[in-house]
């Protein structure tokens, strides 16, 4: 904020000129400011329109025929509910792909957020040092998504990979992780808690909010650590955890970088990391499939909208807000 | 935890703040402990760029015993076009990127915090809305209309990549400012409406320049995010010399061969530098700038 020099633009003898059409001007002013809304807002709105409303019309269209890339759009075949019908009744890869998703963000969000509270509790008093501790941990949050880092992540529980070495030291012979089917994904698990430095980001600015009175009561009335964090920290904490729950069970559905650089893009191995987006690409630009994958689009686009919903209903019973603010 | 114990418990006031500091000891030893697992892939990639094919297999070591840069030469040159270019690429996509977002998520940022219009409040709502929108769910058909439109494989390929940047459809950063502009003083806009500024008036002298902020912390997101997003460019780009550092990386897993280890490594360290030449300038910056806007990255 230093650096805002208060902007001083127009020269006082303009503004007591323009002083008598002022009364007048002001009606003139709003319709004036309603316009100026517009304008300002074209950008976004020619995008609403051409890059997310048209598309997901068109994307619901298509999930009724059986449209692939290279025939003409005129030419499309109507099929009725045919691949909802296939989705939910013919194709057991895609429940598998279902189960593959489900079973991450299960695993994975909880353990991600349980260590970024955990680490967060420790850096939470200043001291010095403490940032560049907070700064380190939020680095993989912000080199883990990259084609460059999920490479690396393959390498190290490959068969001559460092995890592997590591077990080597205690004795214990490792195997090619991310070939085996029952341990692929939970390599990725790991890659996905490895980035706790964002929601730890966010925990630490709302223990911050935690008046230390409350500490200081719960301490005379006689509540140890543990209580004190139970009693205190997690209720007064549960708006941020709620926040961090939802967003990060958003993106743990949305796991696809690493799940194609592990499998080159199939999915495997026998499909262990067939994540959801996945699929819908292999489907859309392998298969060409591009109806199928338009339904399958959009049950994603509902079961993300149904499992926010319940989070926010389920959230009343346990997310507490501080005196009344509302939201 | 210590190990020398046997010093002797003297007075209660002592032994308080003797087990207040050796808890803080122990935290740090903690914190030392946890930071060392969770940085050590990032040592171990830098040590085995710098290996040689046979000591990536042989030597389980942090540090290559002999330090072997030819890494990234091989890896460079490994494909048919350079590595070069395809930093070039990245760079194109990430600039721009970064371009279109600034100006186009400000200019819809300052009509949503301080203009008056109809249906603002539904404008907004839907925009809040497509914050939650996961963009693999509008791939295929915004692929077809690209393809329609003849923007897929034109001489020119990123405009796919690029177009939607410039109309403000990273609802996060839209949020972002308008936070940020929420915060700043009304009685500006006043004095200068009174000074007979026109809303272009006041949005070019009074917000832009205060917004100085959130432009920063909206470009340097933008750059890191696009740099890294793999998704899209997947999708669109499919002439090798168009490719983008991270669709050019996942040719080397194509390359199943064993030899190419060292190199791949090499060139993931490369595409990771700009990442982190940004975090060492910035650091502050982006743990606290996604800190006040009370949202993450």
């Amino acid at each position: 904020m230093a650096l805002t020099t208060a902007p001083n633009p127009t020269p006082p003898a303009r503004s007591s000129a323009r002083t008598p059409a002022k009364a007048r001007g002001s009606g003139r002013m709003r319709h004036g400011e309603g316009l100026a809304g517009y304008v300002f807002l074209s950008p976004w709105l020619i995008g609403l329109m051409a890059i997310t409303a048209i598309p997901m019309l068109l994307s619901l269209y298509l999930s009724f025929t059986n449209y692939d890339i290279l025939t003409d759009l005129s030419d499309v075949e109507w099929v009725g509910l045919a691949n909802y019908e296939r989705m939910f009744t013919a194709d057991p890869s895609y429940w598998h792909s279902v189960q593959v998703t489900l079973s991450f963000a299960l695993i994975a969000v909880p353990l991600k957020l349980a260590a970024a509270l955990g680490v967060a509790l420790l850096l939470n008093r200043a001291w010095r040092g403490v940032g560049l501790f907070r700064g380190l941990f939020y680095l993989p949050s912000l080199l883990g998504g990259s084609v460059a880092l999920a490479i690396v992540w393959v390498s190290m529980f490959n068969r001559d990979g460092a995890f592997n070495s590591l077990l080597s030291l205690f004795g214990i012979e490792g195997k090619p992780w991310v070939n085996d089917p029952g341990w692929a994904l939970e390599t990725l698990m790991v890659l996905a808690i490895w980035q706790f430095g964002a929601p730890m980001v966010i925990f630490l600015a709302g223990l911050k909010q935690v008046p230390t009175e409350l500490y200081e009561a719960a301490s005379v009335d006689g509540a140890g650590r543990i209580r004190q964090f139970v009693s205190v920290t997690l209720p007064m904490l549960s708006p941020v955890i709620f926040f961090n729950l939802v967003l990060e069970t958003i993106n743990g559905f949305q796991g696809f970088t690493a799940a194609f650089v592990l499998s080159n893009g199939t999915g495997g191995p026998v499909d262990a990391t067939l994540m959801y987006t996945l699929n819908l690409y292999i489907t859309g630009f392998t298969e060409l499939d591009m109806g199928y994958a338009s339904a399958m689009a959009w049950v994603f686009l509902i079961a993300i909208a149904l499992i926010t919903a319940l989070f926010f209903s389920t959230g009343r019973f346990w997310v507490h807000y501080s005196d009344g603010d509302g939201n | 935890m210590v190990a020398q114990t046997p010093t002797l418990p003297r007075r209660g006031a002592v032994t308080g703040r003797r087990r207040g500091t050796r808890r803080q000891v122990g935290r740090l030893l903690l914190l030392i402990a946890i930071l060392a697992v969770v940085l050590y892939p990032l040592f171990w990639m830098v040590g085995t760029s710098f290996k040689s094919q046979e000591e990536i297999v042989n030597n389980i070591g942090l540090l290559p015993r002999e330090f072997t840069p030819g890494n990234f030469s091989d890896g460079w040159g490994n494909f048919d076009v350079s590595f070069g270019r395809f930093f070039v690429n990245s760079t194109v996509v990430s600039l721009l990127t970064v371009v279109g977002n600034a100006v186009s998520c400000l200019l819809a940022a300052y009509a949503f915090a301080r203009l008056r219009f109809r249906l603002r409040g539904f404008w907004f709502a839907i925009m809040i809305g497509t914050l939650l929108l996961p963009g693999h769910v509008l791939i295929v058909p915004q692929y077809i209309l690209f393809q329609k439109t003849q923007m897929v494989g034109a001489a020119w390929p990123y405009l796919p990549l690029v177009v939607p940047q410039f109309l403000a459809t990273e609802a996060f950063f839209v949020f972002l400012m308008v936070q940020f502009m929420r915060g700043i003083p009304r009685e500006l806009d006043e004095a200068a409406k009174i000074d007979g500024a026109s809303s272009y008036g006041i949005f070019r002298h009074v917000i832009l320049p205060l917004s100085r902020p959130a432009l920063v912390t909206t470009a340097i997101f933008s750059f890191i995010w696009t740099w890294n997003d793999f998704f899209r460019q997947l999708v669109y780009l499919s002439d090798l010399e168009d490719y983008t550092v991270p669709v050019a990386l996942t040719l080397f897993i194509d390359s199943t061969s064993q030899s190419a280890v060292g190199p791949m490594f090499a060139m993931s360290l490369l595409s990771l530098l700009p990442v982190f030449l940004f975090f060492i300038a910035f650091q502050r910056m982006l743990v606290e700038g996604i800190n006040t806007s009370g949202l993450k990255g």
